[in-house]
């Protein structure tokens, strides 16, 4: 049995807490008194992960029938899939997506049907590199589909592939890849990392156009999701399920979901998972070993190696059939790994950031991504009500350099240049540039041609922020570079010492602090 | 009364565009409401005497006052009172038409106030307007038999570099006066300039000039550097002339062949003048207003002002001069009221006479004085530094003038060799701005040189100029005149002069900064940036390699060439590609043409279908990444302007397909192609150096663009000549020649540099394509 996640209270015998720090570590003292958030143990795998999908696709749940009663020969059948924007870090191979698509394209091909394609829902992501796809999915699945046209990236800005299935109630549009919705089936294969993940938001977000994403990709949807990391609560999944809803009447979904543990990083890295006071010697070896190297190197070693990294995590959980039937079991797996019961608020809330969120898979955490990671996931990582209370103190550590990978985040370069130099609220962002940036042509040309996020998705980093920015009174970046810091409007720290002053100017002498300790991930249940 | 008696009058004058000459107009306008003017004004490259006196004499702030008192009607004033006709004293018969002649010599009184007032001008200009200007205007006068009193402006210099009083009186009739024959000297000043030219003609001069023309742009191209050469012929032949002038005024005992030529004209004045009387009046240094038109006015940078300012900036701590020497300057307002009452007093008895406007005798400035003045004023009022800090300005040092001239030169040859080591390094952009500092420092080490060669001997003249002819004059005005007409130099207060008038209207007209802190308004480079992205602009023009992105025609030839290698090839590829990039880079350095030609050849035989693919994955793993996130965005500003966007580049169209959109139009080279496989070899002459130009150039003729309105950007000096095309140039990470060029012209200059982020592979090979 896993142990449960935890509140730990700082006292003097409470040993340096390791802060994530980009490439690189901190061991910070807090102060006593402080509270620091421990997530629960890797729960258990799947002791035979193939025989679960298989027992999923067999008995399917919600109102479907089984998988391979729904293929026939000459039919139409699609196949969508989450992109590697999860899970974090890219899995040790298999992957999910490859054991569940494996197992799929078995049963058709049993069942004589000819006509797969296989997209990747990466909405406005960037498109993966061969390399990217091959460690994704397999040699045996690329080398079979991608050949022949057959594996394929959606491509938001291809309007002769896009197909509007229809608006809502409210006047959304439903525009989608015109392949998936017009196949006799589709079936999305997820990873469900997060309980934001999943359900309708997988194909209204995956393999939609930027005019459909705009309904729910908005500032004010943003700022009344609370938090986007608890579906009932966000407005972001009220639209997605509304425009999910009626994708489902137009076309017959699939939904094979499935979840994975914390098992975060390889043994060598085994100490980030570890409570501080239960580190063995080797542990602590193994850390003073690692973060003395990385001194050492230049970031731009230090960056290759992280992101060399394949994380060991395991399925935990596989569940198939209708899209909500089969989403409210996910999100109890979900919920069983990453639920952690915390209660009040604090006037400081405190993180290490790693050198990896969902946009920059082989790539450079810059500073947009530092503030969507942080303000973004990090803060929403929440049920109920915030870690930190209104008008409180976020603590960010992060080297957050002036760096920009010039292939995958053109339009972040110059929305840091551009935008950020004007204003740094989301509401007149989103009002006097957003469009500018999304029709540009030269963007769209940059996010079809080559391997780059599509001109908007800058600014959806900036919105997913927007709820942070307005419940919080400061934001200080420990270790961050300070004109990169001082540019997105927050303020630069030294030392997490010096920080905790500087939020004293905000929150009053002696704030309670709250510190999420992280890897792993989790979800706070804060009442 | 001097407005009574100069009403009616009709008074001509020369040289109304200078310093001197605008605040006579100015003065005579205002202070005599009875008098008429006629301006002789030389017509402009571009524009017509009226337009000149236009803009250079009544816009001139002087005026402020007078046109505040007349209001609307100033125009119609100045149109009643002042004709402008055009006229040249460097040419006989003063560039005058008859009727514009008659005009003058019906004139009741002539001012002579043209000349060349800088000390370094080459002999025969210096002669043909100094000397030769009042002569011409003395025989125009005599031969007409006209009735006019000329009033003629010399300098107190005249009296040369020698101890003790200047008498003031004509030169004839002072004791040490050099004789010489004025026409000989005229006649020698004059061949001066042949023999110089044709001395610069000689085969081994025209090779060193070409020589240094080519040290210069580097790889430019024959048009450009045949005009270089030109160009430095002829600043061959007016330095010699300069010297020879210098030499030739030394020689004679006089500091320069200002005073030379003036004392020359004084001379011959006396000698044609037949009938016409003829006042001389000789200022000493002329500096900012005492009060009219108002206090500190002063009209260009004059001769003390570059060396107050060099000062002030802490350039400069080594100008020679004699703590005890007078320095002579007078106030501009009190030579134009000596003019004046001179003029309202009118000939002298014997139709000749001199007065002296000088300080010297009575209330004298002294040198060490003047330097506490100006120190006492810097330390109060500093000037500010770039990054907003404050020069403190230097002791000064009292030394000799040869020991100041040696350490002058010293440090100037030693940053000259520096320089031409930094030159020869391939470095470019941030690394090149050592190139700019040394060039900065031996600038400020050549200006401090020209200054104490120039007028070390002002700081050190001992001699002092009588005025008692001038006291006279004062003495027989009223005192109505008196106070209208202030003429009496006892009157100035120096401390008050100096840190009241004269250093703040200095330091005004410099535009260097007197705040501190971080700088609030428009830098240089934002100006700069502002005027390229103006929505008037036409074409925006980009050169490819090290503008746009860091990478050049071997790279992407690596990486295409590779992306479809096995393995063990790949190594023995590698080897080969380095072991050829020295003799490659040297072929480029030279020709970049031939360079082109000789390197498409590695593309003979390559399937044409393959290369064109793989160039979509080159766009991602080697131009974007090694691109210029700041070019880039900098074309597209210049679209979102609607400028026509130009790329111009030796690249081949398949590597810079990828590219298109972000360009209305590309320039680039293209293979030739036989059976799907590439023929090695260029359908067209590619587009490098002068080639470059005349492609913008018909591309602006073709689409009814406008070049002076277009923008280029690029890195090297090789593309100077499509620079040079153009009314914007901007260099961008340039080269050190490149980067010089850019500075001396004030082109606006870019650094733009890789994102940081981007990886670096450590050879240009494409990752194998299917592994």
């Amino acid at each position: 049995m896993s142990r449960p996640g935890f509140v730990l209270e700082v006292d003097r015998s409470t040993p340096p807490i390791l802060f994530h720090h980009g490439e690189g570590f901190r061991l910070e003292r807090l102060p006593a008194g402080s509270r620091v958030v421990y997530p629960a143990e890797p729960v258990a795998p799947l002791k035979d992960p193939d025989a679960a999908i298989r027992h999923a696709l067999l008995n399917p749940v919600g109102d479907s029938q089984p998988l391979p009663s729904l293929l026939h020969s000459g039919m139409k059948l699609t196949i969508a899939m989450d992109n590697q924007a999860v899970p974090l870090p890219p899995m040790q191979q298999p992957d999910n997506r490859q054991r569940v698509i494996e197992i799929v394209l078995d049963m058709a091909a049993a069942a004589g049907v000819d006509d797969v394609e296989l997209i990747v829902a990466h909405g406005l992501h960037r498109r993966q590199t061969e390399a990217e796809l091959r460690h994704m999915l397999g040699d045996r699945i690329y080398d079979a589909f991608a050949p022949h046209g057959m594996l394929t990236q959606h491509d938001a800005e291809d309007h002769d592939n896009l197909i509007l299935v229809g608006r809502t109630e409210q006047g959304e549009h439903v525009e989608l890849n015109k392949r998936a919705v017009t196949s006799d089936l589709l079936i999305y294969v997820n990873v469900n990392l997060v309980a934001m993940d999943g359900g309708h938001k997988s194909t209204m977000t995956g393999i939609s156009s930027y005019r459909s994403l705009k309904h729910h990709h908005n500032v004010t949807g943003m700022q009344h999701s609370r938090s986007f990391m608890d579906p009932p609560n966000s407005e972001l999944h009220n639209s997605t399920w509304r425009m999910g809803r009626l994708l489902a009447d137009a076309v017959k979904i699939f939904q094979i979901e499935t979840t994975v543990n914390t098992d975060t990083f390889p043994s060598q890295f085994a100490f980030l998972q570890k409570r501080e006071w239960e580190w063995s010697a080797r542990d602590r070896a193994s850390y003073f070993g690692v973060s003395k190297s990385l001194e050492r190197v230049p970031p731009r070693i230090a960056r290759s190696i992280f992101h060399g990294i394949k994380s060991p995590q395991k399925m935990t959980s596989v569940q198939a059939g209708e899209v909500e039937a089969v989403h409210k079991i996910t999100l109890e797996n979900v919920h069983r790994q990453h639920l952690v019961p915390v209660q009040g608020q604090a006037d400081v809330l405190t993180m290490g950031l790693p050198y990896v969120g969902p946009y920059n898979v082989n790539s450079v955490l810059n500073p947009l991504l530092v503030m969507c990671l942080g303000l973004g996931y990090f803060f929403n990582l929440y049920r109920g009500k915030p870690l930190v209370r209104q008008g409180g103190v976020v603590i960010l550590s992060h080297p957050t350099r002036w760096e920009f990978h010039p292939v995958h985040h053109p339009s972040y370069i110059d929305f840091f240049e551009q935008v950020l130099t004007e204003t740094t609220d989301p509401l007149e962002i989103e009002k006097k540039f957003e469009d500018d940036f999304a029709t540009d042509p030269w963007y769209i040309h940059l996010y079809r041609n080559s391997y780059a996020y599509h001109g908007v998705h800058a600014f959806y980093m900036w919105y997913w922020g927007a709820h942070a920015l307005q419940h919080v009174g400061q934001v200080i970046i420990v270790g961050g570079e300070p004109r990169a810091v001082r540019r997105m409007g927050f303020k630069p720290a030294s030392t997490l010492r010096d920080a905790l002053e500087m939020a004293e100017d905000v929150v009053g002498r002696n704030p309670s602090i709250t510190h999420i300790h992280n890897p792993p991930i989790f979800l706070a249940d804060v009442t | 009364m001097i407005a009574e008696a100069l009403a009616g009058k009709r008074i001509a004058i020369t040289g109304s565009t200078g310093f001197l000459g605008t605040a006579l107009v100015e003065r005579l306008l205002r202070a005599v409401p009875g008098c008429e003017l006629v301006l002789i004004v030389r017509a402009g490259r571009r524009t017509t005497p009226a337009a000149r006196a236009k803009r250079e004499i009544f816009g001139n702030d002087a005026f402020k006052t007078l046109r505040a008192q007349l209001g609307k009607e100033f125009d119609a004033e100045i149109a009643r009172r002042v004709q402008v006709v055009a006229g040249d004293v460097s040419v006989d018969g003063l560039g005058l038409d008859d009727e514009a002649a008659a005009l003058v010599t019906s004139c009741d009184t002539v001012i002579h106030s043209a000349a060349i007032v800088s000390f370094d001008s080459p002999i025969d200009v210096a002669a043909e307007v100094n000397l030769m200007g009042p002569v011409r205007m003395a025989e125009l006068l005599r031969e007409s038999g006209s009735s006019a009193h000329m009033v003629a402006v010399s300098t107190a210099y005249v009296a040369g570099t020698r101890r003790g009083r200047a008498a003031e009186a004509a030169l004839a009739d002072t004791p040490f006066s050099t004789e010489v024959d004025w026409r000989a000297e005229m006649a020698a000043a004059r061949r001066a300039r042949a023999d110089a030219d044709a001395a610069s003609r000689d085969p081994d001069l025209l090779a060193q000039f070409a020589k240094e023309a080519r040290a210069e742009l580097g790889a430019a191209g024959p048009p450009l550097l045949a005009a270089k050469t030109e160009k430095r012929r002829e600043k061959w032949v007016a330095d010699r002339l300069v010297e020879a002038g210098r030499s030739r005024a030394k020689s004679l005992g006089w500091p320069d062949a200002y005073a030379y030529t003036k004392a020359l004209a004084e001379r011959a004045t006396q000698e044609v003048r037949g009938h016409v009387p003829v006042t001389v009046v000789r200022p000493s240094i002329i500096e900012s207003a005492w009060q009219e038109p108002h206090p500190g006015w002063i009209r260009g940078f004059r001769m003390a002002e570059p060396v107050l300012i060099s000062y002030g900036r802490g350039l400069l701590s080594e100008f020679p001069g004699i703590p005890e020497g007078v320095v002579d300057v007078i106030p501009v307002d009190m030579v134009v009221a000596t003019i004046i009452t001179v003029a309202a007093k009118g000939p002298e008895p014997d139709g000749t006479g001199v007065y002296q406007v000088a300080t010297g005798n009575r209330n004298p400035l002294y040198y060490r004085n003047l330097v506490n003045l100006v120190r006492e004023y810097f330390l109060e009022n500093p000037l500010y530094d770039t990054d907003g800090q404050p020069i403190v300005a230097p002791d000064w040092s009292f030394s000799g003038r040869g020991k100041a001239l040696r350490q002058l030169q010293r440090g100037v040859r030693a940053l000259g060799q520096a320089e031409k080591v930094v030159a020869a390094l391939p470095i470019r952009g941030k690394r090149a701005e050592v190139m700019a500092r040394l060039e900065e420092r031996r600038d400020m080490g050549e200006r401090a040189l020209d200054y104490v060669k120039l007028y070390g001997s002002y700081a050190e003249t001992e001699a002092l100029f009588d005025d008692t002819r001038l006291r006279g004059l004062l003495a027989g005005m009223s005192p109505d005149d008196q106070a209208a007409f202030g003429l009496d130099t006892n009157v100035i207060d120096w401390k008050h002069y100096v840190q009241v008038i004269h250093l703040p209207s200095v330091v005004r007209q410099a535009r260097v900064r007197t705040t501190g802190g971080a700088r609030q308004s428009e830098t240089r480079h934002e100006r700069g940036k502002r005027t390229i992205l103006s929505p008037e602009r036409h074409i925006a023009a980009f050169d490819l390699e090290n503008t746009l992105i860091a990478s050049n025609v071997v790279e992407s030839y690596s990486y295409l060439a590779s992306r479809r290698l096995p393995n063990d090839e790949r190594a023995r590829f590698t080897l080969d590609m380095l072991r050829q990039g020295p003799g490659l880079l040297a072929l480029d350095r030279k020709d970049r043409g031939d360079f082109l030609r000789h390197f498409y050849r590695k593309y003979e035989g390559a399937p044409a279908a393959h290369i064109r693919e793989d160039a979509w994955q080159l766009f991602s793993d080697l131009i974007l990444t090694k691109s210029f996130p700041a070019g880039i965005r900098r074309v597209r500003e210049h679209r979102a302007l609607g400028h026509r966007t130009l790329l111009i580049t030796g690249a081949l169209d398949f590597v810079i397909e990828p590219l298109r959109p972000l360009f209305d139009d590309i320039v680039c080279a293209r293979l030739g192609e036989r059976d799907g496989l590439f023929t090695g070899e260029m359908i067209e002459a590619p587009p490098t150096g002068e080639a470059r130009a005349i492609a913008i150039a018909d591309y602006a003729q073709a689409e009814g663009l406008l070049l002076a309105e277009s923008v280029v950007y690029a890195d090297s000096a090789s593309d100077l000549p499509m620079l040079e095309a153009v009314g914007h140039p901007v260099a961008v990470n340039a080269e050190p020649k490149l980067a010089a060029i850019a500075r001396k012209r004030g082109w606006h200059i870019e650094q733009w540099t890789k994102a940081a982020g981007a990886p670096i592979p450590l050879l240009p090979l494409a990752p194998r394509r299917g592994a």
